[in-house]
C-alpha cells in the first residue's frame, strides 16, 4: 500500500482567490503557474473562488475575466494539467465551451453534496467530448457516508472519472474523513479525492487520513492560501506524504521556491485560524463566508456571533451570500425595535 | 371564448396547475396527459375525475377539438416536439419550460401586448419572481448597465426537469432580464438548498444603474409588488432596496398558495399562477393584470 502515488491538485489560484476577494492579477497567475509547473504539481486549478462564470455582485467581481485567466495559465502549464471548478446553476455551458476551446484538461463539476443530479448533464456533456471530469461534492459534512456514496454513484454513472469530497466548512474530523472516503473507495472503483479546510486546524491531518483511507488525489494550496482559514498546506502535506512513504510527482526544492514566491507576490495575509473561522467551522457554515460575515455584520452594525447563529439555523449551503445581507438587515431592524 | 384546458406534463408543476385550473371560475379542465400511467401525477388526476392519458401529445392530437389551450409543463426539449403538433392545429399554448420558442411573458409587464400570441413562454420561475422588480428598477433610473438575479429554492421544489434544464434555466433567465430591462449585461444564479424545514423561495436582485431616482424606485417597487400580489398573494419584500452610489440591492420572498405544492415552493407557485392569470385573461379579454407605463412614475 505504501508505494501508492498521490496526485496533488493545487487549487491556490482558485480557492486562494476567495481569500483576496477574487483579485488575482494576470502577472500573479502567470508567474505562479510557471513555477508550479516546474515544481511538478499534477493539476493547477485556476479561476474565481466559486468557479467558472461566478464573477458577480453576489460572489464578488473577479479582477481578471475567466477567459484571460485560463489562457494565461494554459500558456504556462507545460506539464501540469489545467483544471477548473464549475457549479451548474452558477456557470453556463457556453462558459464550459470556452474552457474546452482554451484547452482546459480537468473539469471538476460541483454541487452541494445532496444535489448532485444537477451535475449529470454537464458531466455527460463533457464526457461526450472525451474530457477528464471529476464530480465534486461540496459541504460534504452535511451528508452521511451512505448518502455521499449514493450521490457519488450517480455522478459515476453520468460518466465522472473520479469524485472529490470537499470539507467546505472545515467542520470534519479525521474519523469522519476516514469513514466517508472509505465508503467511496470501497464501492466505486474510481479515483477519490479530498479537499480540506483548516478551520479547526485539521486540514493536513484530514488529508493524510483521506489518503490512508484510499484517496489518491489531494487538494492543497500554497501556504494554505484559500477561503476562510485556508486549505491543506501544500508544502507541509507533501512533506508528510514523503514521511509516510506515499509518492508524489512534486519536486520539493522547486516547491520551496514556489512557496517563497507566493509569500512575496501573492499572499497578502498568511491564513490563520481566527475566531470567525472557528465559529463558521463549528456551525458548519461555508468557510468562505468568514470575511463576508465580518464585513456585513459591521455594515449593518449587528452582533457577529448572533448573525452566525442565525445563518446556521437557516442551514445555508455555499454561495448564498445574498441571504447573509438579508439576515443581517432583519437582525438590524430587530435590534432597533428592541 | 377559449377556456377548455389541457395539461401536458404530470410532475408537480402539472398537478399544481390542475388544482389551480379546477379552482378557476373562468377555466375548465379537459385533460391531464403524461408519459406514464403509473405516475403519481396521473393517479392524482384520476382521483379528481379528470380524463388522463399516458400518450401525451399523441392523445391531445386525437382529441384536438376538445380543448382550447394547453399548459405545457414538460421540459424544454419535449416542448419543442409538442409544439410542432400544436402549431399544426393553431392551438394556443402557455409554455412553462425554458424552451423560449414563444413570446416571453411576465403578466404585469406585457400581457396586453400578447393578446394574439399562439405560444406564450413563461421564462423561468426565477424570471417570474425577479422580472417585475427588474422592470420597476428600469423605470426608476436612466439606464441599467448590469442586472443580476440570484434565487434560492428548496431542494424538494426543484424537480428532475429543473435539474436537467439548469443551463437553459440560467440562459433563459438572463435572456429575459436583458430583453425586459434593456440592460447590456445580465447574470442569473440558482441555488438549491436541502435544509429541513424547507427554505422559502427567495430572490435577490443587484443592479448597476445610471441616475437612480430613489423616490420613483420606492414607489415603483411598491406598485409592482401590489400588482404581482393579485395573482401571488405571498409575494413580499425581504430586503428593502439598498442604494449605494449607482448600485441597487433588494430581495423578495415568494410564498405560494399551497394548492398542491407546499407554501415554501413559491418558485413553482409564481410561474403556475402567472400561467393561470394569462389563461384567464385570454378567456375573457378584460385587462385586469397589465401594468401600463402610466402607472409607473
Amino acid at each position: 500500500m505504501k508505494t501508492r502515488t498521490v496526485t496533488i491538485s493545487d487549487c491556490s489560484l482558485r480557492d486562494g482567490n476567495h481569500a483576496i476577494k477574487h483579485q488575482l492579477s494576470i502577472d500573479q497567475i502567470s508567474a505562479y503557474c510557471e513555477k508550479a509547473d516546474r515544481a511538478g504539481l499534477d493539476i493547477i486549478e485556476v479561476g474565481h473562488g466559486y468557479g467558472l462564470g461566478a464573477s458577480s455582485s453576489a460572489f464578488g467581481f473577479a479582477k481578471v475575466d475567466d477567459k484571460t485567466m485560463l489562457s494565461i495559465a494554459r500558456e504556462k502549464c507545460k506539464h501540469s494539467k489545467l483544471g477548473i471548478h464549475f457549479v451548474p446553476g452558477v456557470g453556463k455551458h457556453s462558459e464550459l465551451d470556452m474552457a474546452i476551446d482554451i484547452g482546459v484538461d480537468i473539469f471538476r463539476i460541483a454541487s452541494h453534496c445532496t444535489e448532485s443530479n444537477i451535475t449529470y448533464k454537464s458531466i455527460e456533456y463533457l464526457k461526450g467530448q472525451k474530457k477528464t471530469v471529476f464530480g465534486v461534492l461540496i459541504m460534504s459534512h452535511m451528508a452521511d457516508a451512505q448518502r455521499l456514496l449514493k450521490e457519488a454513484s450517480g455522478m459515476k454513472a453520468a460518466g465522472a472519472d473520479g469524485i472529490v469530497l470537499m470539507d467546505s466548512a472545515g467542520y470534519s474530523t479525521p474519523d469522519m474523513v476516514s469513514e466517508k472516503v472509505s465508503a467511496l473507495v470501497d464501492n466505486l472503483g474510481i479515483t477519490i479525492g479530498y479537499h480540506a479546510h483548516n478551520n479547526l486546524g485539521l486540514a493536513v491531518a484530514n488529508s493524510i487520513e483521506a489518503v490512508k483511507a484510499g484517496a489518491s488525489m489531494i487538494d492543497a494550496t500554497i501556504k494554505g492560501f484559500g477561503a476562510g482559514s485556508g486549505n491543506t498546506q501544500l508544502e507541509a502535506t507533501v512533506a508528510v506524504f514523503e514521511r509516510f512513504g506515499y509518492k508524489t510527482n512534486v519536486k520539493f526544492k522547486d516547491l520551496i521556491d514556489l512557496s517563497i514566491h507566493a509569500e512575496n507576490n501573492i499572499i497578502s495575509r498568511i491564513p490563520d485560524i481566527k475566531a470567525i473561522n472557528i465559529m463558521t467551522g463549528m456551525h458548519g457554515l461555508f468557510t468562505g463566508y468568514g470575511t463576508y460575515i465580518q464585513k456585513i455584520s459591521s455594515d449593518f452594525n449587528v452582533d457577529i456571533f448572533e448573525l452566525c447563529e442565525r445563518l446556521s439555523a437557516r442551514k445555508l449551503v455555499a454561495s448564498q451570500e445574498d441571504i447573509i445581507i438579508e439576515e443581517a438587515s432583519k437582525l438590524s431592524r430587530n435590534s432597533i425595535v428592541d | 371564448m377559449s377556456h377548455r384546458v389541457a395539461i401536458i406534463g404530470t410532475g408537480s408543476i402539472g398537478i399544481d396547475l390542475m388544482y389551480k385550473t379546477i379552482k378557476s371560475k373562468k377555466l375548465d379542465l379537459s385533460f391531464v396527459v403524461g408519459r406514464r400511467n403509473d405516475s403519481p401525477g396521473i393517479q392524482e388526476a384520476n382521483t379528481n375525475g379528470i380524463t388522463t392519458s399516458s400518450e401525451g401529445i399523441e392523445f391531445l392530437e386525437k382529441h384536438i377539438n376538445d380543448f382550447d389551450l394547453v399548459f405545457d409543463a414538460t421540459s424544454a426539449d419535449a416542448h419543442i416536439e409538442n409544439d410542432k403538433i400544436l402549431k399544426k392545429y393553431n392551438k394556443f399554448v402557455i409554455d412553462l419550460t425554458p424552451a423560449k420558442i414563444g413570446d416571453l411573458c411576465v403578466p404585469v409587464i406585457n400581457i396586453n401586448s400578447l393578446q394574439k400570441s399562439r405560444n406564450i413562454n413563461l421564462i423561468t420561475c426565477g424570471g417570474q419572481a425577479s422580472l417585475p422588480l427588474a422592470y420597476a428598477i428600469k423605470n426608476s433610473c436612466e439606464e441599467i448597465d448590469y442586472i443580476e438575479v440570484i434565487s434560492s429554492i428548496s431542494s424538494d421544489s426543484a424537480g428532475i426537469a429543473t435539474r436537467k434544464n439548469l443551463d437553459e434555466y440560467i440562459t433563459t433567465t438572463e435572456f429575459a432580464l436583458k430583453k425586459f430591462t434593456k440592460s447590456n449585461s445580465a447574470k442569473a444564479i440558482l441555488n438549491i438548498n436541502p435544509a429541513i424545514p424547507q427554505v422559502c423561495m427567495q430572490t435577490t436582485l443587484y443592479a448597476h444603474c445610471r441616475k437612480i431616482n430613489s423616490e420613483a424606485l420606492k414607489k415603483n417597487i411598491s406598485t409592482i409588488i401590489n400588482m404581482v400580489k393579485k395573482y401571488v398573494p405571498g409575494y413580499q419584500l425581504a430586503l428593502e432596496p439598498i442604494i449605494e452610489s449607482n448600485k441597487i440591492t433588494l430581495a423578495v420572498q415568494v410564498y405560494g398558495s399551497g394548492d398542491y405544492l407546499p407554501e415554501h415552493a413559491g418558485n413553482l407557485d409564481i410561474i403556475n399562477s402567472a400561467a393561470i392569470s394569462i389563461a384567464e385573461f385570454r378567456s375573457i379579454t378584460i385587462n385586469e393584470y397589465n401594468l401600463t407605463e402610466k402607472e409607473l412614475v
